[in-house]
């Protein structure tokens, strides 16, 4: 077995799992990829109380963050909001002595509602996902991380319909699996719509 | 017996009839009282020499005043304090003294003899002053605090006096024996002599301190167990007893070694001051109090001696004028060195420029030693009542006129409003965990209980409670219940709980009220005797059990968590429906409005219940709702989605 480069914090967040068709599956197949840590969010604070010191300490602890969950309202559900609110502090993610996350990756793996062809100028959401996405890939800017396009899965709530569950996971598993064992060219992924065209591409000898 | 009864008839119906019309044209109780005097003694004549006996009890009434005041003054608050003590309060004096003694000289009067006048005048009437400044809820602003300094200067100051004033005694009427002089104080003219009489003065000095040291340390060590054992007996006339017995056995022991009872009671109070029967013994001690300050105002009231004045009206109105002009002028001076401003400074200056009930034990004192002649005694008596006559008129004075001018007192009221205590009434497992929460996050509480092993329990971890039972009214009233700002109502006592929130929701409709309910029909009883935060005591304690079952059933813990939250919302909903329909003269089956809602809510219930067990659940809970599969999100989708393909 290759030998682990990057650790993975997989940050999850949904708060309605009994209804989740594809991000709960993401999260239980990124429990299994060693390597890997997944945190559910929504079930370690169901107050939203969250614990800075513990949420650092995880930061410290890994390479690349990931978060994982649908698309809500062009941005990440609340409690993902709050999770930067409260830990990336001034003194530990930016500013003086705040470089706790210099040096490590960071990416959005999510779902969205609206087809590929609505995150277009001419489509109904107006805006490609990348340039909706600006919020966090400034706040990876300011903390010193390597920004990378998210993994996203289009027309999620017609994925299990049309049988593109199984095919996501698969590609999901194979992306965590080449991030931990530094088999990504993070050169070439950079300027990248998604990660999900560009894997095969950038996976070296996959 | 029969005149007994008569006389204490006679003076109740004064006081009954005299002292609510007063505060009614806003007078305040002293004038009350002072009119009520005038009235039975030298106006009908109903009451005469006796009086005079009578005021040597009365007095006691500042004793316990004194008492009082020392236990609301903790030693670090006194110490705190000195700067204005000495300050403030010696320069007062001093001050005030020199000059009066000044012009009692430039009136021909002999050195000691103008020096015991100025003595006598520069002192002030604790009793009118503290008394009013309390009804007017005034003690706790700056001038307020100011004017205690000063009155309480007074007080330590006129030990010094009394050993002074024979000393100033015409040379071939001095003892041999200076020491004398000090064996001598009687603080009530009725008082008996000191047991220390002809001792050496050094004797004198070590029996003094020694007293000192009873109290302080009795104070501290003796009057726990006491109170402990007295409190087995659960009578609460006992305890009454025991604080009264306490305060006269401090002013016997203070009369016996010639000391001012007032002071060593005063010691006294402050000693206690940390204790956890200060609520208690607040509440015993503060109706004898009151009375015999009443009883006090009455006989000065009446021991006005009209021959006199009519004699000489102008000569004695001129007297009791100047010697407020000076006293006032000397205030007012203090109040700018000291930068006591606006109203503040105005309070100061114009409510203590009486001369007081000291100045009358002075007099009588300094006739006893032949240091002022009788004929002159009796003037100066008139120009001391006079004055403090005058004194309520100038309080109404200041509130009428200057504190409305001058708008520094508002942000005085507000710092009351700051201070202002949580009261927590019954230290139970329930009040000691809002206790902790509400000390942790910063806020002053007074916890009462009257459970007395509890609370010295509770004390030896640091806990600070104290006896006494809340469902009292003077219990909450002497816990600071008027400037409180919410009271946790926490016994376990149903009855006593809706007793208190009555009283709380009419007389201090200010205060908010947190009530502790035990089940539904409590919480109904409370709701209608006027809380409104109500908490049942079980009630989140059993939500976060289900709580748990609900994750150990597998549910996810935001899930879980929000579906007790929802059941809690539902449940006081549906709980505060039913507290508004119930009435207490019905069951809840003769209640017709109350037991249909009941039945409502009940099918309500079931209809839910029915939902949640059906399979398609998932779905029910309105809340991150994604659009229905195949649904439209935008009126564009149709024309684009086609065109992007
Ligand atoms: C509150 C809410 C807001 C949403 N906002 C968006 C959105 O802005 N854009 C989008 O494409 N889909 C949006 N959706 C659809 C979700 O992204 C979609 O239901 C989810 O990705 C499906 O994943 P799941 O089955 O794991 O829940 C929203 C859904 C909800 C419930």
């Amino acid at each position: 077995m290759a030998p682990i480069e990057n650790k993975v914090l997989v940050l999850f967040a949904h708060p309605a799992q009994r209804r989740s068709e594809v991000n709960v599956h993401m999260a239980r197949v990124a429990e299994w990829v060693p390597g890997v840590t997944v945190v559910d969010l929504y079930a370690e604070y169901p107050n939203l109380d969250i614990d800075v010191e513990t949420e650092q300490a995880r930061l410290r602890d890994h390479d690349v963050l990931v978060f994982l969950h649908p698309l809500y309202w062009y941005s990440t559900p609340a409690i993902l909001k709050e999770w930067q609110d409260l830990v990336l502090e001034y003194g530990f993610a930016y500013g003086s002595g705040g470089t706790a996350l210099h040096g490590k990756t960071f990416f959005s793996a999510l779902t969205a509602g609206g087809p590929e062809a609505a995150y277009r100028a001419e489509g109904y959401n107006h805006f490609p996902l990348r340039q909706l996405l600006a919020p966090l890939e400034q706040t990876a800017s300011l903390c010193g991380m390597t920004w990378l396009p998210p993994f996203v899965l289009h027309s999620a709530r017609r994925a299990k319909e049309e049988g593109r569950i199984e095919a996501h996971l698969d590609a999901w598993e194979h992306l965590l699996e080449a991030v931990v064992h530094g088999r990504l060219d993070l050169a070439t992924l950079r300027e990248a719509e998604t990660l999900n065209g560009v894997l095969d591409v950038a996976v070296q000898g996959g | 017996m029969e005149s007994f009864l008569l006389q204490a008839f006679v003076y109740l119906v004064a006081a009954v009839v005299a002292v609510p019309v007063a505060n009614r044209l806003g007078l305040g109780s002293v004038l009350g009282y002072l009119i009520a005097g005038v009235v039975i003694g030298p106006l009908l004549g109903v009451v005469g020499a006796e009086t005079q006996d009578l005021q040597a009890y009365a007095e006691f009434g500042v004793v316990m005043m004194l008492f009082l005041i020392g236990l609301e003054l903790e030693p670090k608050a006194l110490w705190n304090m000195r700067v204005r003590l000495l300050g403030l309060g010696g320069m007062q004096v001093a001050v005030t003294t020199g000059l009066i003694t000044a012009a009692a000289m430039a009136f021909g009067l002999y050195w000691s003899v103008a020096l015991a006048v100025g003595l006598v005048f520069s002192l002030s009437s604790t009793a009118i002053v503290l008394q009013t400044l309390g009804e007017k809820g005034l003690i706790r602003t700056d001038g307020g605090q100011a004017s205690f300094s000063v009155l309480l200067a007074q007080d330590i100051a006129v030990i010094p006096m009394l050993a002074l004033i024979p000393l100033l005694a015409a040379p071939e009427l001095m003892g041999a024996n200076w020491g004398g002089g000090i064996s001598d104080i009687r603080f009530t003219a009725g008082g008996g002599g000191s047991i220390l009489e002809g001792q050496p003065g050094w004797i004198v000095t070590l029996v003094v301190l020694g007293s000192v040291a009873v109290i302080v340390l009795g104070g501290h060590y003796l009057t726990r167990p006491m109170f402990r054992f007295l409190a087995l007996a659960k009578l609460p006339e006992i305890f009454t007893a025991g604080a009264l017995l306490m305060v006269i056995g401090i002013a016997l022991l203070m009369t016996l070694v010639g000391l001012s009872p007032a002071l060593g009671t005063f010691l006294a109070g402050v000693v206690l001051a940390n204790s956890e029967y200060r609520h208690e013994l607040e509440a015993d001690i503060e109706p004898f109090k009151g009375l015999l300050l009443g009883l006090f105002f009455i006989t000065v009231g009446a021991g006005i001696n009209f021959a006199i004045l009519f004699e000489n009206v102008f000569f004695i109105l001129g007297l009791t004028i100047g010697m407020m002009l000076v006293k006032g002028l000397v205030l007012f001076g203090l109040a700018k060195a000291f930068k006591i401003r606006g109203a503040a400074g105005w309070l100061f200056t114009l409510g203590l420029a009486q001369a007081g009930e000291f100045g009358f034990v002075l007099l009588s004192f300094t006739t006893q030693n032949d240091v002022i002649p009788v004929g002159l005694g009796q003037t100066l008596q008139l120009v001391v009542t006079l004055s403090m006559l005058l004194t309520p008129a100038l309080f109404i004075f200041h509130e009428r006129v200057l504190a409305n001018k001058v708008d520094t007192d508002k942000a005085e009221d507000d710092e009351i409003d700051q201070a202002g205590p949580v009261i927590i009434a019954g230290l139970g497992r329930f009040g000691q965990v809002v206790n902790r929460m509400l000390l942790s996050n910063g806020h002053k509480t007074v916890v009462l209980d009257y459970r007395n092993d509890l609370i010295s329990g509770l004390r030896n971890f640091g806990v600070t409670a104290y006896f006494g039972d809340p469902s009292r009214p003077d219990m909450l009233l002497a816990a600071g219940i008027r400037e409180a700002k919410v009271i946790i109502v926490a016994i376990d006592d149903q009855e006593k709980a809706v007793e208190i929130v009555e009283y709380v929701a009419r007389e201090h409709p200010h205060v908010h009220i947190v009530a502790r309910a035990n089940d539904r029909q409590h919480v109904y009883k409370l709701y209608s005797a006027g809380a409104r935060d109500i908490v049942r005591e079980l009630f989140d304690s059993s939500i976060r059990a289900g709580r748990y079952a609900l994750l150990a059933l597998g549910h996810h813990p935001f899930d879980a968590e929000r579906a007790s939250r929802r059941y809690v919302k539902q449940d006081r909903h549906n709980l505060a429906l039913l507290a508004r329909l119930w009435d207490p003269d019905l069951t809840p089956l003769e209640n017709e409005p109350y037991a249909a809602k009941a039945r409502e809510i009940n099918q309500e219930i079931n209809e839910a219940m029915m939902k949640a067990q059906s399979p398609d659940n998932a779905g029910a809970e309105r809340a991150w709702t994604p659009p229905p599969k195949g649904g439209k999100v935008s009126d564009d989708e149709d024309r684009q989605g086609t065109a992007a393909e």
